[in-house]
């Protein structure tokens, strides 16, 4: 659907380009003479431009056009680099990925940017005008108008005013939006902007006042001469590149940067293909290898040694097709860090903190799902990492640390999940806090042993987070409990560790694929259900006489502790008698626990996951569903929904004494 | 509740016609527009979805795919048959709020592709239908009856308390 689709194509390859102008901007902000780099980013601004316009998307053409050309002036050494102008390109950045999904009423912002980013070229190099008038050796004006209020309502058409100067000479135009009010207030049949212009003309100044002459009474118009040094000072402005010669003369080959190598090595080795397509063939396979079973079944059962062997090539075939289709769908974590060294850069700035972040681990590969879904809980913890673990720089010198904190962020993988770190040398989790505040919220008792896993499991809670803790940075709306949904959402877990005065470290266990989960398949009634493996903690047996005795309060005592149960035949409404060795399965998510009680363990089963029908959404106990062998299909069970109806089935028994 | 015609007219072609596949259920004749219909598969082992709406109460695997199998019986308040021999699950797309969801019906019978006149259809009546007219598109007069076109979309339209089809969770109207 959309792979055909060119200005889809364009937004994703847009996406790209602006993902490598910001890696190329932060890099730039280390290294601020490295000019393949300089490079590098205006390649990326021009190539973002030129297809933009292709593609109509000209405001952001339009907008990009500014950024490029401050680029080139860097690149042309006409201008240095300076923190404030990749800062500024930075949240031009921002705006055009806004641009590029279609926003709309974003002028006014662009505008801010805009003059931003004259402001910071100016202070990069004070007599940083546009090219074409730095290289017109010719006398002009500079001058600098605002309409009052109601010029409009008296019928002067700014325009008008605007395309008589141009009649003038060549002009600069640069709308100042500063005195724009906030929308509520806006009036709009004032006329809130003013401008600033550069005419470069030999028109003498009076005839600049004659395009005023009808509205000079009540506008605020200054008009001065261009500063006459200024072909001298664009003269040392040549000199000084002169000097840099060998460095800074644009290399002749295009392609030079490690941006573009990367670009380059890209394009020629990898095709973009849409998930669908992929998906599609992910159930192709699915069901080539239901049909290989059924295969094996037939061959398994004759006296055919060639069909039983042509049955085997397919098993191995269509096993070995079924994990390559899976590594399809795998991407480097590299793109999910990449997007952290923005945010690190940004919470530094606004947290007055210096934060340096270390990426570990780039190259460990995640299912393209995960990537996506993984941002936002992330963000969350490692704002929390900065805002609240890591001190300032006062306090940290104070304890002898080093001014500068650390964020490190790695993935590695282990087994059958990849484990992702987000760990801060900072003060720690404070114990005793957390502990007093589930205390006072009831989530636990005063007297009531915690281990610190268990202890710190509490700051996921619904609602644990107090005021004492939300700030500007970490009150963004995703709470903590957010975070854990998010993760178990994806089939992982939080661990976290704390130790007081070194920092904390948190780990998300998640699953390599979603596409694929590792199953114990067990039969209730009739039917037979999954239970994802990762949330099995142990299987016991439920003997007849244990069952009847437990009736009205399902609840078994293991090791010490109660644990509630929920008996599947009941909860799903089979209608069948239970089988006389009934088994209960114990799960259980973070510290809470529930036993379900089925009539058979199958046995392990590895299975490719397919969604429920949208028809079914709203069933809340299953998180999706396979195809056996047989070609039956098992519904998966949604722990965490079967967690919270224990859960809740307890609190109620207890309640009732 | 919307007019009925403003939810899911009928699409007559320009003679007047429109092509159906006609199937048997609890002995009416129900139609749905052969365009939509994927495929009709003998009947398949069925995995009931414990907590799902009855009308949608169970699931088969359809070529890799796992759709929801409906009785439409159920949505009309008609009582259930037993399976027989001609029994099939009739394969239709639903287009759901934008997205097209695949479901399978169940049919006692299922009858050849047909042309429906509209010079012999009528609009559910006001009174007197055992159904719920919003659920009904349309009646047509054949030679061998009734043949009714039942407002699929309707029967499976997600409803603002959730998305339980309403026919299966609303009291009968009588």
């Amino acid at each position: 659907m959309s792979g055909d689709d060119p200005v889809a194509a364009f937004r994703v390859e847009a996406g790209e380009l602006l993902d490598q102008v910001e890696q190329g901007l932060l890099d730039l902000g280390h290294q601020l003479g490295d000019m393949d780099l300089v490079n590098a980013v205006f390649r990326g601004l021009h190539t973002l431009k030129g297809s933009g316009a292709m593609f109509g998307f000209e405001a952001l053409a339009e907008f990009t056009h500014h950024c490029e050309g401050a680029f080139d002036k860097v690149r042309k050494g006409q201008v240095t680099a300076t923190h404030e102008l990749i800062a500024v390109v930075l949240s031009a950045q921002d705006h055009m990925r806004a641009l590029i999904d279609g926003g709309r009423g974003l002028d006014t912002a662009g505008d801010a940017i805009l003059t931003r980013l004259d402001a910071a070229l100016g202070a990069a190099e004070e007599t940083a005008l546009d090219t074409s008038i730095k290289n017109a050796d010719r006398a002009g004006w500079k001058l600098s108008f605002r309409l009052p209020a109601n010029a409009m309502t008296n019928g002067i058409n700014p325009l008008v005013l605007l395309d008589e100067l141009r009649e003038l000479g060549e002009a600069r135009i640069i709308a100042r939006t500063d005195r724009v009010p906030d929308f509520a207030e806006l009036v709009p049949t004032e006329c809130h902007i003013g401008w600033d212009v550069t005419l470069m003309t030999d028109a003498p100044k009076s005839a600049i006042e004659d395009v005023f002459i009808f509205v000079m009474d009540d506008m605020e118009l200054t008009i001065e001469p261009l500063a006459t040094d200024e072909v001298p000072q664009s003269g040392a402005a040549e000199q000084t590149i002169a000097a840099q010669g060998p460095v800074t003369k644009p290399e002749p080959g295009e392609g030079s940067g490690p941006l573009a190598h990367a670009a380059k090595a890209r394009a020629g080795e990898s095709v973009r293909v849409p998930a669908e397509r992929l998906d599609a063939l992910m159930d192709r396979v699915g069901e080539l290898v239901i049909a290989q079973s059924r295969l094996a079944q037939i061959a398994g059962g004759g006296t055919d040694l060639a069909l039983r062997s042509v049955s085997e090539e397919i098993e191995r075939l269509a096993g070995e097709m079924r994990d390559a289709t899976m590594v399809l769908r795998m991407v480097p974590v590299a793109s999910l860090f990449g997007r952290f060294r923005r945010l690190i850069h940004d919470l530094a700035r606004e947290t007055s903190k210096s934060i340096e972040l270390v990426t570990e681990g780039e190259a460990t590969e995640v299912d393209k799902t995960i990537v996506e879904r993984l941002f936002d809980p992330l963000v969350h913890i490692v704002r929390n990492s900065c805002d609240h673990g890591l001190e300032p720089p006062a306090e940290r010198a104070a304890l002898g640390k080093s001014e500068t904190g650390t964020v490190k962020l790695s993935a590695r993988q282990a087994g059958g999940d990849v484990l992702i770190t987000v760990c801060d040398d900072g003060r720690g989790i404070d114990r005793e806090r957390v502990r007093a505040k589930a205390e006072a919220q009831g989530l636990i008792l005063p007297s009531q042993q915690l281990g610190d896993g268990e202890l710190f499991q509490l700051i996921f809670h619904p609602g644990f987070s107090t005021a004492a803790q939300v700030t500007n940075l970490s009150g963004r709306g995703v709470g903590m409990d957010v975070v854990k949904r998010t993760v178990e959402g994806l089939r992982g877990r939080i661990d976290v560790a704390s130790r007081p005065g070194e920092g904390s470290t948190i780990t998300l266990s998640i699953p390599l694929t979603l596409a694929i989960i590792d199953g114990l398949l067990v039969r209730v009634g009739t039917d037979r259900f999954v239970v994802p493996l990762a949330a099995v903690e142990e299987c016991l047996e439920l003997s007849l006489e244990e069952d009847m005795r437990s009736r009205g309060r399902s609840v078994i005592t293991l090791r010490d502790r109660l644990v509630p149960f929920l008996r599947l035949r009941e909860l799903f409404e089979t209608g069948t008698r239970p089988d006389p060795f009934q088994k209960i399965v114990v799960v259980g998510i973070g510290a809470e626990r529930v036993g379900l009680v089925v009539d058979q363990i199958i046995g392990n089963h590895q299975t490719v996951i397919k969604p429920m029908s949208a028809l079914h959404r709203n069933v809340a106990t299953f998180t999706g569903a396979t195809i056996l062998g047989d070609g039956g299909v098992a519904l998966i069970l949604d722990i965490g929904q079967l967690v919270a109806v224990g859960q809740a089935q307890e609190e109620r028994l207890r309640a009732a004494g | 509740m919307p007019p009925v015609e403003a939810m899911d007219s009928i699409h007559w072609n320009e003679a007047g016609q429109l092509e159906v596949l006609a199937f048997e259920l609890a002995g009416e004749t129900f139609a749905v527009e052969a365009a939509g219909v994927q495929e009709i598969l003998d009947l398949l082992p069925e995995t009931v979805v414990p907590g799902a709406s009855p009308l949608v109460a169970s699931v088969i695997n359809f070529r890799g795919r796992i759709i929801p199998l409906a009785d439409l019986r159920l949505a009309f308040g008609m009582a259930r048959t037993e399976a027989n021999r001609d029994s099939r699950i009739v394969v239709i797309a639903v287009d759901r709020g934008g997205e097209e969801v695949l479901v399978g019906l169940k049919a006692d019978r299922v009858h050849e592709v047909t042309t429906l006149e509209r010079n012999s259809s009528e609009e559910p009546p006001v009174i007197g239908m055992r159904w719920r007219r919003e659920l009904v598109r349309g009646l047509v007069r054949r030679e061998a009856g009734l043949v009714v076109l039942p407002d699929i979309h309707a029967v499976f339209a997600p409803t603002s308390s959730g998305s339980t089809p309403p026919g299966a969770s609303a009291p009968p109207i009588h």
